[in-house]
């Protein structure tokens, strides 16, 4: 419902921008290419999109997720307190976890879900300090590689799509920190 | 280190395609199968992007856009953020495939490699979902308290568009 609110809110506003700069034939001309240009977009990024589900497919049928997952395990430990006795809970908060950083998402929603209902055990109805966290681990971008904005790229033209990885492993990283710490914080100070 | 950066692409997929096959994987049947997902995917935005696209090319066209960043300029620049993104953020914390179809708009209006087509890009690249991923996560456990997680996961998106702006800053003088 709330995109329908956004993009509704989006298509007036240029309408009525539009006659009230004098901007309408812009504003239709934009609308007749708009459309155009994103199957356009589609087009130019479909192979390497494929080309990269492909690849995700082999890492997942090679178990590099679960290699992953062992390595992982330890960290982990020390974000879930609470929940690091639960042998089930906390391979599955791994295998989501790793799932996310290989950017297999088909692959993390089911294994954090079932994570989640283990921890949700423990206190029906309210989300527990380990839950906010994995939802929050959830919510915020763990992909290593973020293959679709790259096709995106590509498609617009850019020889180089993935010359920002340094930069979105930089913003990735202080963001989920940022999530971390605050999950932390609020568990201490939050009431109920 | 720059060279390392351009052979990533080949390097990840020769690595991937050697550890798979020592691990006695079909690896090309695999990667045929996967493909042939990501086809899927596609058809799956495609709809989205029609409808974004189309929008945020309309208001670029009426000068709302424009008109938009301006007036909000100071507040956004004065944390660091490039007004001209405010859509994207916008959207990115409702919908996945909207925030697609609004960053795409916006690379492809500014270009790939300008600061701002790079700063969108990283933004998509450095945040997720947020509230759907809550709906689905606390709808299948039956949560009706969040709690903090609301805002524990809006501090994590806000953080990741302030560091994005600045990364690319910092990474592309």
């Amino acid at each position: 419902m709330s995109m329908t609110v956004i993009w509704t809110g989006m298509v007036t506003l240029a309408v009525l921008f539009g006659l009230a700069t004098g901007r309408g034939p812009e504003v239709a001309a934009a609308a007749v290419e708009g459309a155009a240009s994103a199957v356009q977009l589609a087009l130019s990024m479909a192979g390497m999109l494929c080309l990269w589900t492909g690849v995700m497919e082999v890492m997942r049928r090679a178990g590099l997720a679960q290699g992953l997952s062992r390595l992982l395990s330890p960290a982990l430990r020390l974000l879930f307190p609470q929940a690091a006795r639960d042998r089930a809970a906390m391979d599955s908060i791994a295998a989501n976890v790793s799932a996310n950083l290989l950017g297999l998402g088909n692959a993390a929603t089911p294994l954090g879900l079932e994570a989640a209902r283990r921890l949700g055990r423990a206190s029906p109805g309210v989300a527990s300090d380990s839950l906010c966290m994995l939802v929050v681990c959830n919510t915020a971008s763990l992909q290593l590689i973020p293959t679709t904005v790259a096709s995106v790229r590509a498609a617009a033209g850019c020889q180089a799509p993935f010359d920002i990885l340094p930069a979105v492993w930089l913003a990735s990283a202080l963001s989920v920190a940022a999530g971390v710490l605050a999950c932390k914080l609020l568990a201490r100070v939050w009431r109920g | 280190m720059e060279l390392f950066f351009t052979m990533l692409v080949p390097l990840i997929l020769c690595g991937v395609a050697l550890y798979a096959a020592g691990r006695r994987v079909d690896v090309y049947a695999a990667l045929v199968q996967g493909a042939g997902a990501g086809l899927e995917t596609l058809l799956r935005i495609v709809p989205a992007l029609v409808g974004l696209m189309t929008a945020v090319a309309m208001l670029r066209a009426s000068g709302a856009l424009e008109f938009l960043a301006r007036a909000l300029a100071p507040a956004l620049e004065g944390l660091g953020l490039p007004p001209e993104l405010l859509p994207l953020m916008l959207v990115r914390p409702v919908s996945g495939s909207a925030a697609l179809g609004v960053g795409a708009e916006l690379i492809a209006a500014y270009g790939p490699d300008s600061p701002l087509g790079r700063t969108a890009a990283v933004m998509l690249g450095s945040t997720e979902t947020t509230f759907y991923t809550i709906a689905v996560y606390f709808g299948a456990v039956g949560i009706t308290r969040t709690r903090y997680a609301v805002p524990a996961a809006l501090c994590a998106d806000l953080t990741g568009f302030l560091a994005a702006a600045w990364a690319v800053r910092l990474l592309f003088p």
